[in-house]
Order: C-alpha cells, then structure tokens, then sequence
C-alpha cells in the first residue's frame, strides 16, 4: 500500500488514512525522502486525523521521518494527533519530544510558513 | 453484531499479525463498552506485545478473552511464546532498556497502558504475559 504525497507550491502534503502496518510506514517514509529531493519542498505537513493507534514503532519510524527530512533542508510538522493516541503515546512514555506539531493542516501549514519566513 | 463471548486467538509469524492481533482487540473493546481511549490503549499494548513475539520470539500467539471477575467486566490480553525466554526480567521493566534498537517503550509501557500485568518467562522454554484492563 502506497500513502499518497500532494505537492503544493514548496510544501509536501500527505494524510495518512489507512491502517499503519510496518510495510506501509517503511515505504512512506522512503517515498517521502525520495519526493523531498525530487521536489527540493521546503516543508512538509504529515496529517494523521484519521491514525487511530500509534505504538512504539510506529511512532520511531515517525519521528525519524522528521529527523531524516530535516537533513534533506525540509521541515515537518505532525498535525491532526487524535487525543487518544497523544494520551497513549504519553503512557508509553513516548513524548515525540523536539517534533513540530499542530492541531490541524491549516495550523500545520501556518507553522511552515512562520517557520521559513514566508 | 453477535455477542464476543469466544476469545480471539491470533498467531503472530508476520508484521501483518501484528495489525490483525490489534484491530481484534479493538473491537473486542469497543464491543465491550470501552471508550475511545481506552479502546486506544488496549489496541496499543497489544500492537507492542505482539510484536515483541514477532521481533523475539515468533511464533506466538496472542489471546484476546472478555473477562468477569465478581462483576467486574473487562478484557484480558495473553501474549504467550515458545521462544527464548527473558534473562533478565527486572532489566526488561525498567523503562528505555531495548535490545532491538527500538524505542524501549516495551513491557513497561504496556504495563502503564492497562490495569493489570503479569509476566512469566523462563530461559529456553518461552514468556507468557498476561495483561488486563477493567471497565470503570
């Protein structure tokens, strides 16, 4: 399963709504590394509204998306944390600490834009 | 929807058991009457248990069985294997110890994630964990 990545002037967008099996989170974060080069985008949004269950490893391989995009020139902001899996994530003793999020795309994009001076 | 009292029994060989074993427990919560957060939790600690059998010790299999202990309703996760045990359990609770490279959030963050947790494992015979969470 391929999660699909929307380019928008510098920006990068993608909403993930499907179930995040191991496979699809490998995959996502190689396509979206690849499409960052490709586009040189200066940001890029991940929307995880409609994620349900976030565990240890999905959450790894999350915030080593953000790490590994920053290396590429691109900021990331996580938007759309549901409050359950924010709440889950806090008892896994999982904090995301240092990654930029948001409440929604909009705030996310909004974020982007203050955080490139744009 | 036809009343879960049976309990799900899903074999962890693969990364997509791990999905199935999950999404099992999710609906055996929401069945049940467990709220949002709650049905998140319980998804979550069953995702980290199933894959620590996956990761370690496949194949294993995860249990997911209603429970009603003197009235008390809830739902009680088993995640048993014939692998090769843990040396050293005390090391394996203490939160961020990880063998794997991974996050650590393991055994200790499932046990804060439900009500009740119990393990029992032996070198070179296998774990068993048992893990339970309560309707308020």
């Amino acid at each position: 399963m391929r999660i699909p990545i929307l380019k928008l002037y510098n920006y990068l967008l993608t909403t993930i709504q499907v179930e995040l099996d191991d496979q699809t989170a490998i995959q996502f974060q190689d396509d979206l590394l690849k499409k960052i080069h490709e586009t040189g985008a200066l940001g890029v949004v991940i929307d995880l509204t409609s994620v349900e269950i976030i565990d240890s490893y999905i959450a790894k391989i999350l915030g080593d998306v953000v790490n590994m995009s920053e290396l590429l020139g691109a900021k990331v902001v996580l938007t759309g944390i549901r409050p359950a899996v924010a709440l889950t994530l806090v008892d896994l003793g999982i904090g995301l600490k240092g990654v930029p999020t948001a409440l929604d795309l909009e705030q996310g994009l909004e974020k982007l834009r203050q955080e490139l001076g744009e | 929807m036809m009343m879960k009292n049976a309990p799900s029994r899903v074999e962890i060989h693969n990364e997509w058991d791990i999905v199935r074993a999950r999404q099992s427990g999710r609906d055996y919560a929401k069945e049940l009457g467990f709220g949002n957060v709650d049905q998140a939790r319980i998804a979550t600690a069953i995702s980290e248990l199933a894959r620590n059998i996956y990761l370690y010790a496949k194949p294993g299999v995860i249990t997911i069985e209603v429970i009603d202990d003197q009235g008390k309703k809830g739902l009680a996760i088993t995640a048993k294997d014939d692998g090769p045990g843990i040396n050293d359990l005390r090391q394996a609770m203490e939160d961020g110890y990880t063998t794997s490279g991974g996050l650590g959030a393991g055994l200790p963050g499932v046990k804060r994630l439900m009500d009740e947790f119990d393990i029992l494992s032996e070198a070179g015979k296998g774990t068993k964990i048992t893990a339970r969470k309560y309707l308020r």
